[in-house]
């Protein structure tokens, strides 16, 4: 039982930063019909803006700022800079394909997950990064917490799972409740029709790569505070966030929350009841079962055909 | 004499070797409505395409409210007052019926997007505004959009209505100039004959100036207005430009 609750806890903190990632997938594949495959690499950036901000604040051993403003910091300025590069990718290595085929925006995008990887790599360096994320405040973020029976939650997982759902809750918020939304929602159905009706499709786009390189940036500095990062964290997490937004149904805002959960469980108790080296496996071996049984996936809109 | 509201000055329009409007000068006045005819394949839907800024004519100008509007991107000729439907529906069918409205309301509101997401009262208030500018779209179609609510998904909405839908959330651009593109296709008799007189109140009581597409005009022409009847009856630049018996229009 013990191990059950700790598996369960696991997997909610690795899911909400699949989630995450996978949000990204979905927005920029709901309104331009493309897979960003730089969008992991985004990810990435974010948890090493996060360690620059970590370190020009003093460091997890002798921080300036108290540990929860530290952490809001790190996050809200990784999420900031992820919106720039987003902003920036969009700009410059998608919108001049926009209208040529299909293949070539995503082969710009493979080249720009590659320029995102060398070049950071160029930067700082190919060796893992720590945040070193126990030494904050003595240990607080993993021996502080609460107690579930005989197993404690600590506040590190905490504080991922709940930022990760006030996140996911307030995208859901702005798709839905919102003008911006609205226009969001218009443009991912019909394009041109939506430009007709007043609606300026490029800065719904600009403001979908805002969103999701956003929302990367926090999983990078989530995902960065549990496990060192390097440069090339990017790909595979890249990929799990692009395989939950599919078995979410690709476009669908719930889908992509409820895959990225799915695959944290799937990955969780693989580690735990089965081991490590086979959680990968599942994680895509889950993929093929939904491409060959369910293709439609569990979010995905069902075809309405034209009149 | 009405002041030219639209205005087309000798455009063509080729794709490659395919000519498909020729030279063609075409006016419409204030408070006009003003029918397009002409058989498939004359190139009724791209002269709406050019007007609207899908295609960009390869010669001639189309002037707006006396300003050039060639070559500029659709959201910002809908922003100057240009809107329109479309011959095979394109209503946005993943939303509801006061949302489609609304969300082509969006084109004269201010509001950015993280003002959006912060919510300020000031954004609150004109959320609230333009629903009730929606709301008071919808209404003018009377009880045809009345006995749905409003929040159902536009999908259920029966054909004759995702008609009339379409135009309400044209209306909701605020648009001087609406292009109604075959507004009665499909519609039974009497369905046609509602769209008729909607599309008179149109300009009556809603102000619009229009430009109507309509494939079988010359049956029930009488029917649509007087205005534009006589437009079609009197003038023949029209009929020549469009059936394509002769390139440049002659007064």
């Amino acid at each position: 039982m013990d191990d059950f609750i700790q598996y369960t806890i696991n997997a909610l903190t690795l899911g909400s930063v699949y989630a995450l990632i996978a949000l990204g997938y979905s927005l920029v594949y709901g309104i331009l019909k493309l897979l960003n495959f730089a969008h992991g690499d985004v990810f990435m950036v974010g948890a090493y803006i996060g360690f620059g901000m970590l370190n020009l604040l003093g460091g997890a051993t002798s921080p300036v700022v108290p540990v929860w403003l530290l952490l809001t910091i790190m996050v809200a300025t990784a999420m900031a800079g992820c919106a720039v590069i987003g902003v920036a990718i969009e700009r410059f290595a998608y919108r001049p394909l926009r209208d040529a085929p299909r293949i070539a925006p995503l082969i710009s995008a493979l080249g720009v997950s590659f320029f995102l990887t060398y070049s950071m790599q160029l930067l700082f360096g190919a060796e893992q990064r720590d945040y070193n994320a126990f030494s904050l405040d003595n240990g607080v973020l993993f021996l502080k917490g609460f107690d579930i029976g005989n197993v404690r939650v600590p506040l590190l997982r905490i504080v991922i799972i709940s930022s990760a759902f006030v996140l996911m809750i307030s995208l859901w918020l702005l798709v839905n409740r919102t003008r911006t939304g609205k226009a969001m929602r218009a443009t991912s159905f019909d394009r041109e029709a939506a430009a007709m009706m007043g609606i300026d499709i490029d800065r719904v786009i600009r403001f979908a790569f805002v969103l999701g390189s956003a929302l990367a940036g926090a999983a990078g500095v989530m995902f960065a505070l549990r496990a060192p990062a390097s440069v090339t964290i990017g790909f595979v997490a890249g990929l799990k966030g692009f395989t939950a937004a599919v078995i979410g149904g690709i476009g669908s805002i719930p889908g992509a929350m409820v895959g990225g959960l799915m695959l944290g469980f799937a990955e969780s108790f693989t580690q735990g009841y089965v081991s490590t080296r086979w959680s990968d496996l599942a994680v895509f071996t889950i993929l093929i079962l939904f491409m060959l049984f369910l293709p439609q996936s569990l979010f995905g809109r069902a075809d309405i055909s034209k009149v | 004499m009405a002041e030219k509201l639209l205005e087309l000055k000798r455009v063509s329009m080729a794709f490659g070797g395919l000519h498909v409007v020729n030279e063609l000068d075409l006016h419409v006045d204030e408070g006009e409505i003003v029918s397009v005819i002409g058989p498939n394949g004359a190139g009724k839907t791209t002269l709406f395409n050019l007007i609207t800024g899908v295609y960009e004519p390869t010669e001639g100008d189309i002037v707006f409210a006396g300003r050039s509007i060639k070559g500029m991107d659709p959201h910002k000729i809908t922003k100057l007052g240009i809107a329109r439907t479309f011959q095979t529906l394109r209503l946005f069918l993943n939303m509801t019926v006061i949302e489609n409205v609304m969300a082509a309301a969006f084109a004269h509101t201010r509001a950015g997007a993280f003002r959006a997401m912060l919510r300020t009262p000031g954004m609150r208030r004109e959320e609230g505004e333009i629903r009730n500018l929606a709301e008071e779209r919808l209404a003018f179609f009377g009880q045809r959009l009345m006995g749905y609510r409003w929040n159902q998904p536009a999908y259920s909405l029966s054909y004759a209505n995702r008609r009339r839908l379409e135009i309400a959330r044209a209306t909701a651009t605020n648009p001087r100039l609406l292009l109604l593109d075959e507004p009665a296709a499909g519609m039974n008799p009497t369905e046609t004959h509602e769209i008729s007189e909607l599309i008179g109140k149109l300009r009556d009581e809603g102000g619009y100036t229009i430009l109507v597409i309509e494939h079988d005009m010359l049956d029930h022409g009488v029917k649509i207005s007087e205005g534009s009847f006589e437009y079609v009856a009197t003038d023949e630049r029209v009929v020549e430009a469009y059936l394509g018996t002769k390139a440049t229009a002659t007064k």
